[in-house]
């Protein structure tokens, strides 16, 4: 089977949705590239069942948070195409005061408990999802902690400064 | 078909029964809960609850050096650390475009194939003591001891081992630790085929599992299944071939499948899975005998930690350690995914990293996490004893469930 290349699926992106793809990027040879909420699952519909390679496996789901940015979280899925050996990584950057996103659920049954976590760290609140509840952290936690503003130890502790230990 | 819960217009007892199991039940390995309805025997419907050890890995994570994060991977799967922990390096090492010496790789094939197979031992002695033969799973389970000793030889622990530095090993094999994984090839061979002998056609355990809990491929793939589970099924998925780390291009091996995804499938790959890891340590013990002796690791001194003599008598050791130490040294600006092929399935480090010495965000792609997640919806309709099975032979571990 004929190698499938980056640019064969940029090409085939840009095609499909113009615009609406953006960013692509290939750091360690993963093909990156972001695009937007609205758009977010007839992207993934059609890396899934359309795009030169099909990307059949959904990896993984989380998300990062970049405060300070415009639209300060980044839901993160990382695509798998097993049989063309092709990985493929898409970003939807999102209000970090509205964070809501679709739900891919639909796609992939697996990204049931993967969106439950990133609900649960980050607080994004995935559209459609069936049972989006914390899933690691207890139910009275209050906070969704993986956001930068929440500090690992208690700040008010002196004896474990940061500085002290090179970091 | 003879999975379905049977209901019946004028059953006295219509009523169903609500079943804690867990989070300390003595059937389930580990700390899972799992709150059940019951009608009889039959499971009508489940509902999981995770994250009873919950550590904020990844949170810790954003707050420690590279080097520190090892022993924190260490305790997803706890079971088999030292994938976990080659994982890590070679997640940053990809990072830092770090090329090792192929000694090292073949030396961490070793460690990661020996560790498959301590990995593989607890899972399938657990699914034979869980059916009721406690015999294999004594006769078995001190191949997981030699195992531990060899990790202690090289490392100096056992289970959770911190083995390995950012760039190789923190100390070269020694003589007996070669000596013992030649002893350990000659024996665990044995012991597997009468492990093997004593349970692949024997009538009672081929009833409990057989035809229990199967799994189509099409649902495997869309839960996200990976490893030895996703195998069974049949798709001949495995990270050593598709995406080769360490040099796992340079070997001989097989991956094995299955065809039904049922628990007797599960068992059947795992136990062929121990046969090839046997291979592909025999392999890299040739390999390493061709090898230019005694390195042990990349030349990197800004990433890999000198030596203790070296830092208390050589001063260019010692301006690395320092600056190793207080996070002098910075790592590019980049995000990188590395998978490895875990005990369980596809383990993924997804890295991204600002510039600095610490992560920015580390997220871990963990098979146990991913994989537990149909075990609700594929209990409904079991009987409760082989649901009990069934969770013994997804080797769920609740280190890395929960992470």
């Amino acid at each position: 089977m004929a190698e499938i290349t980056n640019q064969e699926l940029i090409n085939a992106l840009s095609a499909k949705f113009g615009g609406k793809v953006s960013g692509f990027d290939e750091p360690y040879g993963l093909l990156t590239l972001e695009t937007t909420k609205d758009v977010i699952i007839n992207v993934l519909t059609f890396l899934k069942e359309e795009a030169p390679a099909k990307f059949n496996f959904l990896t993984d789901i989380t998300a990062v948070h970049y405060p300070g940015r415009k639209h300060a979280i980044a839901v993160v899925y990382h695509l798998h195409a097993m049989v063309q050996r092709k990985r493929i990584r898409v970003k939807v950057f999102i209000d970090e005061h509205h964070p809501e996103i679709p739900t891919a659920t639909g796609l992939w049954l697996g990204a049931n408990w993967m969106e439950r976590e990133t609900y649960d760290f980050f607080g994004i609140r995935f559209e459609g999802h069936p049972d989006l509840r914390r899933i690691l952290n207890m139910d009275e936690l209050g906070v969704h902690p993986m956001l930068k503003q929440y500090p690992l130890e208690d700040p008010n502790r002196v004896d474990k400064k940061d500085e002290y230990f090179g970091r | 078909m003879n999975n379905q819960p049977v209901f019946t217009d004028n059953d006295p007892q219509n009523e169903l029964v609500t079943l804690n199991l867990g989070p300390t039940h003595p059937a389930t390995h580990g700390v899972f809960q799992n709150v059940i309805q019951l009608d009889g025997e039959r499971i009508v419907s489940g509902v999981s609850t995770i994250g009873y050890i919950h550590r904020a890995f990844e949170k810790i994570a954003e707050h420690r050096p590279f080097y520190q994060i090892t022993p924190l991977t260490d305790r997803l799967n706890y079971c088999s650390s030292p994938i976990n922990n080659m994982g890590w390096h070679m997640t940053v090492e990809k990072l830092l475009n770090i090329q090792t010496p192929k000694r090292v790789d073949y030396l961490r094939v070793i460690v990661m194939e020996l560790s498959r197979i301590a990995d593989h031992i607890i899972c399938n002695t657990i699914i034979a003591q869980d059916t009721g033969a406690t015999t294999t799973f004594l006769y078995l389970f001190q191949f997981r001891e030699h195992i531990y000793e060899i990790f202690e030889e090289v490392c100096g622990a056992r289970l959770t081992t911190n083995i390995g530095r950012i760039g190789g090993f923190e100390r070269d094999f020694n003589e007996i630790a070669f000596s013992k994984i030649r002893k350990f090839l000659k024996e665990f061979p044995v012991a597997l085929k009468e492990f093997e002998s004593l349970l692949n056609r024997n009538r009672i355990f081929i009833d409990r599992t057989a035809k229990v809990a199967e799994v189509s491929r099409e649902n495997a793939l869309s839960y996200g299944w990976t490893g030895p589970l996703l195998r069974s099924t049949g798709v001949d998925y495995d990270v050593r071939v598709s995406d080769p780390y360490s040099s796992y291009e340079d070997f001989d091996f097989e991956v094995p499948v299955g065809t039904s995804g049922d628990i007797y499938d599960r068992y059947l790959v795992r136990n062929e899975e121990m046969w090839q890891s046997v291979r592909l340590v025999e392999q890299a013990m040739e390999k390493i005998a061709g090898e230019p002796k005694g390195i042990f690791h990349a030349d990197v001194p800004e990433f890999y930690l000198p030596a203790k003599e070296e830092v208390y008598n050589n001063m260019e050791a010692l301006i690395y350690h320092f600056k190793i130490v207080m996070g002098e040294i910075d790592a590019p600006k980049a995000e990188v995914y590395h998978a490895v092929e875990g005990g369980n399935g596809e383990l993924g480090f997804y890295l991204i990293n600002d510039g600095g010495r610490t992560p920015y965000r580390l997220h871990f792609r963990r098979p146990s996490f991913i994989n537990y997640q149909m075990f609700a919806p594929m209990s409904e309709g079991m009987l409760l004893s082989d649901a009990i099975i069934n969770m013994s032979s997804m080797n769920i571990i609740a280190g890395e469930l929960d992470a």
